[in-house]
């Protein structure tokens, strides 16, 4: 029997895929730490998920909130010296964990990325209500009525839909995906 | 008549008619017609890149394939929508294999992907397409000395593009002086709006969202100009939640680029969607209209 990959070869091959140079290209500068507007808020800075992922940590990696928190701005990507997409490695990661079934416990975004999905693949058009019921139920009371206030609002300035919209030719649509991926019930 | 075929994107539909409406109108005026998709699909958003990318690169071939049939190149008034449908069609120009397993299933829908249609983005029609030379002739109320804020956000600009450059476009400040109004240095231009964090991470969105309305206001700026339905959402419908947590009292007036270019044609403020901000854009239609009295 052959080995299985490694934790840091099978997440290699995701970014052999997205293109870019690969993570042991790295040289830690942090540029990429930097210029990201989000690392902050994250428990495990770019610079250091790659360090990480270089070292085989999957278990730790997988368990950080790093992927989670990107908004996909590309500005590591674009100032990396090394050539590697950053902002590419961070959707490899939601998608290993989403495809393994283990994200970070608590996090808003595996959960709201899964309704979008499912949402698409029913109408083929986005729809902001549907999306809501991901996050709302995770917020504390205020922020919860702060965010109802302003749906009101947005909704009598005429700018969220009372229906959802849906594409002309919905079964071809569907069948078209369904040679992509299975969609099961959906 | 220079024609596209013009993909709204979801937010277009609702959340940013005002863009619609004000990218039609202005474009109209530029002698441009912009000929909807027939029956366009989501282009995935960031959401579909997270789950499944094949996926996600086959709901933008089925908008580029429908746009193939128009004849036409694409213009998306959106950046996330431009990003993916670009960088689509970039990838499946070097990517046969993937392009055949795409239009295996683009079949089901008599549709066939060949990527013989450009992508490009609304305000690049105006910068370089159309150009800042018929721009300024259209112009009848010049915006003077309005202090905008010129704000790229991201996916216009990145991921890179062949050689262009990334950290020091200068385009977006030249369309607002060829309508007469004085940008400002905004060093926080090419900063992300936090996209869709502003609902899958609150504390950190609202702090960056707050960041760049405190660098438009100390930059001196009266109005922030986006060419990005979810960076106008982001700027100005969350501005009363930045000032909840924060204390602050911001009160910045945030519009699409293409509601100032009609201002400054001489176009009606309604029709351009403007009055259903929540943040008022009185004092900005009022400084338009002065120019003119």
């Amino acid at each position: 029997m052959t080995d299985k990959p490694t934790f840091r070869a099978e997440i290699g091959n995701l970014l052999y895929a997205a293109g870019g140079n690969p993570l042991d290209a790295c040289m830690q500068c942090g540029t990429c730490s930097g210029a990201c507007p989000v690392s902050g808020f994250m428990d495990n800075t770019p610079r250091r998920i790659i360090a990480m992922i270089n070292a085989g940590l999957k278990e730790r990696v997988l368990a950080s909130n790093t992927y989670w928190y990107c908004a996909s701005c590309y500005q590591c990507t674009v100032r990396c010296p090394r050539g590697i997409d950053i902002t590419g490695l961070m959707y490899g990661l939601k998608r290993y964990s989403i495809w393994n079934r283990q994200p970070k416990e608590g996090m808003i975004g595996p959960v709201f990325s899964e309704t979008f999905v499912k949402m698409i693949t029913r109408t083929g058009r986005s729809y902001e209500p549907v999306l809501a019921k991901s996050y709302i139920f995770t917020y504390g009371l205020p922020e919860m009525l702060q965010e109802a206030r302003m749906g009101t609002t947005l909704m009598l300035k005429g700018r969220l839909p009372m229906l959802p919209a849906r594409i002309k030719r919905l079964d071809n649509f569907r069948r078209m995906l369904r040679r992509i991926i299975p969609l099961g019930e959906l | 008549m220079k024609r596209y075929a013009y993909f709204p994107g979801c937010s277009l539909e609702k959340m940013a008619q005002s863009y619609h409406h004000s990218a039609i109108a202005t474009m109209r005026v530029l002698g441009v017609e912009l000929e909807e998709i027939e029956d366009w699909n989501c282009c995935g958003a960031t959401a579909y890149f997270h789950v499944d990318e094949l996926l996600a690169y086959t709901l933008c071939a089925r908008n580029l394939a429908m746009a193939e049939k128009q004849n036409l190149d694409v213009v998306a008034p959106c950046s996330g929508c431009y990003k993916n449908l670009y960088f689509t069609r970039a990838h499946l120009q070097h990517e046969p294999d993937l392009a055949d397993h795409i239009n295996f299933a683009l079949e089901e829908d008599k549709l066939h992907y060949s990527g013989t249609s450009a992508v490009r983005h609304l305000i690049e029609v105006f910068v370089q397409d159309v150009g800042l030379d018929a721009v300024k002739s259209k112009v009848t109320h010049p915006l003077k000395d309005l202090r905008v804020a010129p704000y790229y956000g991201c996916q216009i600009l990145r991921p890179r593009k062949d050689h262009e450059d990334v950290e020091q476009a200068q385009y977006f400040e030249d369309l607002m002086t060829a309508i007469g109004a004085a940008p400002v240095d905004f060093p926080l231009k090419l900063r992300c709006c936090s996209g869709s964090l502003v609902l899958t991470n609150r504390k950190a969105a609202l702090s960056l969202v707050r960041n760049l309305l405190e660098s438009a206001g100390a930059a001196g700026a009266q109005v922030i100009a986006t060419a990005c339905p979810l960076c106008q959402v982001n700027l100005e419908c969350y501005q009363n939640q930045v000032n909840q947590e924060f204390g602050t009292d911001l009160h910045m007036p945030v519009m699409y680029f293409t509601q100032l270019v009609g201002l400054a044609f001489g176009l009606q403020p309604k029709p351009l969607g403007i009055g259903t901000e929540l943040v008022s854009t009185k004092p900005i239609v009022c400084h338009a209209r002065q120019d003119s009295a």
